[in-house]
């Protein structure tokens, strides 16, 4: 049985709950163990380090420090904690003062960030460590869904070991091994505007849109994303943007461990499905037909 | 010396306007140039902020090679946001060395990067650059600079003290922080709010971290 260590990150809490709800069951489905890790907090996310830079290595480092007590690969679910964290893995081994510091900062608490610990994306996982089993888990083969894997930004950006930063495909890969069609649209790569969506609407609201039209134009039935922010930015602001910019933009999105769990058969209540602001009822009912 | 008619000066102003109208007051991102009364840094103070900027970035991993820059402009092309910008990342790196201090810390630049690091992954010189500009952001910060528009600041800011509080993000304050200032913003988050709601999505109490008092006094000190 394959072990992870695993640190949900703040939004998969409560706001971004579906997500965890199916990356559990498509783990468990798959026979694979997650140990959430002991009092975690937050990564720092991509905003701290613009504010203090020995806080957000301080922020990340003491998540690491808990990992490493458990030892097994740390598996990550949401990018923006993805890249926090293999950031901060990158500065505690280079900056020598930041180390020192954090580390005198951790050892109030009885932690100390060794290192050495491999910090993994989901998506990384499950489609490097576990192909075998997810081939033979697939009991409804999603046959005739066009499925647009969504990549964003922070799985294969800034620096990775998964995958191409401008042209991946592994998520595309896992998508075809569950049957269903991969579509390959322009805007796979581009940034869902993150954050900006809420400091600088005007400036958002342009590239969210352009995801979901480009998804659309290519003829996906969905969109398929790894990411928590993602999810929020192309889910949430259909209506709005489809009046402003005076386009159909309405396409579901679905995490893609859902439309994993969905063809091995899991339950969509048990991942969430439901917990999605884009009902797509209609997209996976076309699986096999 | 070389002198204009006034007819020359006139086509002269309708050529920049027309082949660099983000310098123009007349495009939709509401872009003003800056007016040079607005500046106030001496010439020994913006010298000191440059030298300090290449010092702290030089420390990052392969901060050096911000000296690099080649001015191609991959950065600014490759860039989901420059056309909202008020400086292209690459003009950016263009006024630190023309010693324009000021205005690179006012600009919107670095608060408008929504960390894709689309540039970071092309540059042909290999800067980081959505690293430097992190660095650009805590420098502004260090030295009392606001930038125009503050309201990546103020989200950040609000991000770092939530964090204080409880060690975890907790959205609903994290909102109410950021718009302290502008409290009419709220009413727009009431309909996302609704739609998280009726998911069962909206957080309502923060969560609670059992180390958080030592996240609290680490956050304290780790910058000071």
């Amino acid at each position: 049985m394959k072990k992870y260590s695993y640190y949900p990150g703040c939004s998969l809490e409560v706001s971004c709950k579906p997500y965890e709800d199916s990356v559990k069951e498509t783990f468990g489905a798959l026979d694979m163990q997650l140990k959430e890790i002991d009092d975690w907090n937050c990564c720092g996310a991509t905003l701290t380090v613009g504010v203090a830079e020995t806080s957000a290595a301080y922020l990340s480092a003491r998540n690491m420090a808990i990992a490493e007590k458990q030892g097994d690969d740390l598996a990550v679910p949401c990018s923006a904690c993805f890249t926090a964290l293999k950031k901060q893995e990158h500065i505690m081994a280079d900056r020598k003062d930041i180390r020192e510091k954090v580390n005198g900062l951790l050892k109030e608490e009885g932690l100390e960030y060794k290192g050495g610990i491999k910090i993994r994306h989901v998506l990384d996982i499950m489609v490097n460590d576990a192909e075998k089993e997810i081939k033979s888990a697939i009991k409804k083969p999603l046959k005739g869904i066009k499925a647009a894997s969504y990549y964003g930004c922070q799985i294969v950006r800034p620096k990775s070991d998964i995958d191409d930063p401008d042209n991946p495909i592994i998520m595309d890969n896992l998508v075809r091994w569950l049957g269903a069609e991969p579509v390959f649209f322009g805007a796979r790569t581009r940034c869902c505007a993150a954050l900006l969506m809420q400091t600088r609407p005007e400036v958002a609201e342009p590239m969210a849109a352009e995801i979901l039209a480009s998804a659309k134009e290519s003829g996906a039935d969905c969109i398929v994303t790894a990411c928590p922010l993602c999810m929020i930015n192309l889910e949430s602001y259909q209506d709005r943007l489809s009046n402003k910019f005076k386009k159909d933009l309405h396409i579901p999105v679905l995490y893609f461990t859902q439309l994993m769990g969905y063809a091995m058969g899991i339950s969509p209540e048990k991942l969430g499905i439901k917990g999605n602001f884009i009902n797509s009822d209609k997209v996976l009912a076309k699986a096999g037909n | 010396v070389i002198s204009f008619t006034s007819n020359q000066l006139k086509n002269l102003k309708n050529y920049i306007y027309l082949r660099f109208p983000h310098k123009t007051e007349s495009v939709g991102n509401g872009f003003k140039p800056f007016p040079t009364k607005e500046l106030h840094m001496n010439e020994t103070k913006s010298a000191n902020l440059s030298k300090q900027i290449y010092e702290e970035f030089s420390k990052t991993p392969e901060g050096t090679k911000l000296r690099e820059c080649i001015q191609c402009g991959t950065c600014s092309g490759s860039c989901p946001v420059s056309r909202s910008m008020d400086y292209t990342p690459r003009h950016i790196i263009a006024m630190l060395r023309a010693g324009r201090i000021e205005e690179v810390l006012k600009s919107d630049t670095a608060w408008i990067c929504a960390s894709c690091y689309s540039c970071t992954v092309r540059c042909p010189a290999g800067i980081k650059y959505t690293d430097f500009l992190y660095l650009l952001k805590r420098m502004g910060q260090k030295a009392g600079i606001k930038p125009k528009n503050k309201k990546g600041l103020a989200m950040a800011k609000s991000f770092y003290q939530v964090l204080s509080e409880y060690g975890r993000s907790y959205e609903p304050e994290l909102m109410v922080r950021s718009n302290i200032t502008t409290p009419f913003n709220l009413l727009g988050f009431m309909p996302f709010a609704m739609k998280l709601f009726s998911k069962g999505r909206l957080p309502i109490f923060p969560s609670k971290v059992k180390g958080a008092k030592y996240i609290r006094k680490a956050l304290k000190k780790a910058d000071n």
